[in-house]
């Protein structure tokens, strides 16, 4: 029964310790999501050729919400198959969504 | 044992959000729900892309919009969301106090933010008279970016709801998910924002 309870309290330690770590993680990640945010507002402001500019803003754009959804909402966890499938599900609606809306128009 | 204890564990399990059967439907819901959500959103973005240009006048997304509120407006969001990543540490170490109070920072973070969104348009109505009805472009605009307001304005409803409901209560595993489940619908606004301030502002700035 001691040893029991002993071996429940190291187990307890190791998964606190466990969670901070990625605690830790979690705020490096944000480090880099500040810092893709002042690149972004920097070359705005930098005055640069737009069509090098653009690009480079959603590339940006995206590798922050890949970092959201990976670290910030645990999608690198293990049990987020369905999560998985349904949001990308949703964002290549999205994104066929955007590409007729623009091609109506641009036509 | 009764069912009071076994919601109550003195240690929560690893994943809280997902011990009971309705906490893990709730999990696989909400993520069904920010699919659709994702949809709804690239309407408004496929709308707005299309529409931008069509402006009747000096009123361009480029005379507009300042990039000093908008800068201050994301910080605020992203920080929002790194101090609900810290309510959902304190949930998992079952620590309920921590947790509340790290709701409540999110909340004080989000409200700063539609602080400023509420200056902003004000300032576009009575300074530029940019309306909804001034052009195509200001319609585009006043949806998406309102929209977005809006979800905001119903994730602090909801979180505030959530921390009064359950202040008495402490955490268990009945009110875990919930707490998880509105934590990712704060990441999911973020997401939708970071898409905002670059394709909305940044990229009129641009031209």
């Amino acid at each position: 029964m001691v040893e029991n309870t002993n071996s429940t309290n190291t187990n307890l330690e190791y998964k606190r310790a466990k969670r901070k770590e990625e605690m830790k993680q979690q705020v490096v990640t944000f480090a880099l999501m500040i810092v893709f945010t002042i690149i972004a507002f920097t070359m705005v402001t930098a005055d640069l050729d737009k069509l090098f500019v653009i690009p480079i803003l959603l590339v940006l754009a995206i590798v922050q919400v890949g970092f959201q959804l990976y670290y910030f909402m645990h999608m690198s966890h293990k049990g987020h198959e369905m999560p998985s499938l349904m949001f990308y599900g949703g964002v290549s609606v999205a994104f066929l969504t955007i590409l007729t809306m623009l091609v109506l128009v641009w036509w | 044992m009764s069912q009071e204890h076994t919601l109550n564990p003195e240690v929560m399990p690893d994943e809280p959000e997902k011990a009971t059967l309705e906490g893990k439907n709730k999990f696989l819901g909400f993520w069904f729900f920010l699919g659709g959500e994702t949809v709804l959103f690239a309407s408004l973005f496929g709308t707005y892309l299309a529409l931008r240009g069509s402006t009747m006048g000096d009123n361009t997304p480029e005379n507009l919009f300042g990039l000093e509120l908008v800068f201050i407006m994301t910080m605020l969001l992203l920080t929002s969301s790194l101090t609900s990543v810290y309510a959902m540490y304190h949930m998992k170490n079952n620590d309920f106090p921590k947790m509340q109070l790290w709701l409540g920072i999110t909340v004080v973070l989000g409200l700063a933010f539609l602080g400023c969104e509420i200056y902003e348009f004000y300032h576009y109505v009575h300074e530029y008279e940019f309306t909804f009805s001034s052009s195509a472009f200001g319609s585009a605009f006043y949806t998406l970016v309102g929209f977005h307001g809006g979800h905001v304005a119903f994730g602090l409803l909801w979180i505030i709801t959530l921390m009064v409901r359950n202040a008495k209560r402490g955490l268990s595993l009945y009110n875990a998910p919930k707490f998880y489940v509105a934590s990712l619908y704060w990441h999911f606004i973020d997401v939708v924002w970071v898409f905002i301030f670059t394709v909305v502002y940044l990229m009129g700035k641009v031209g």
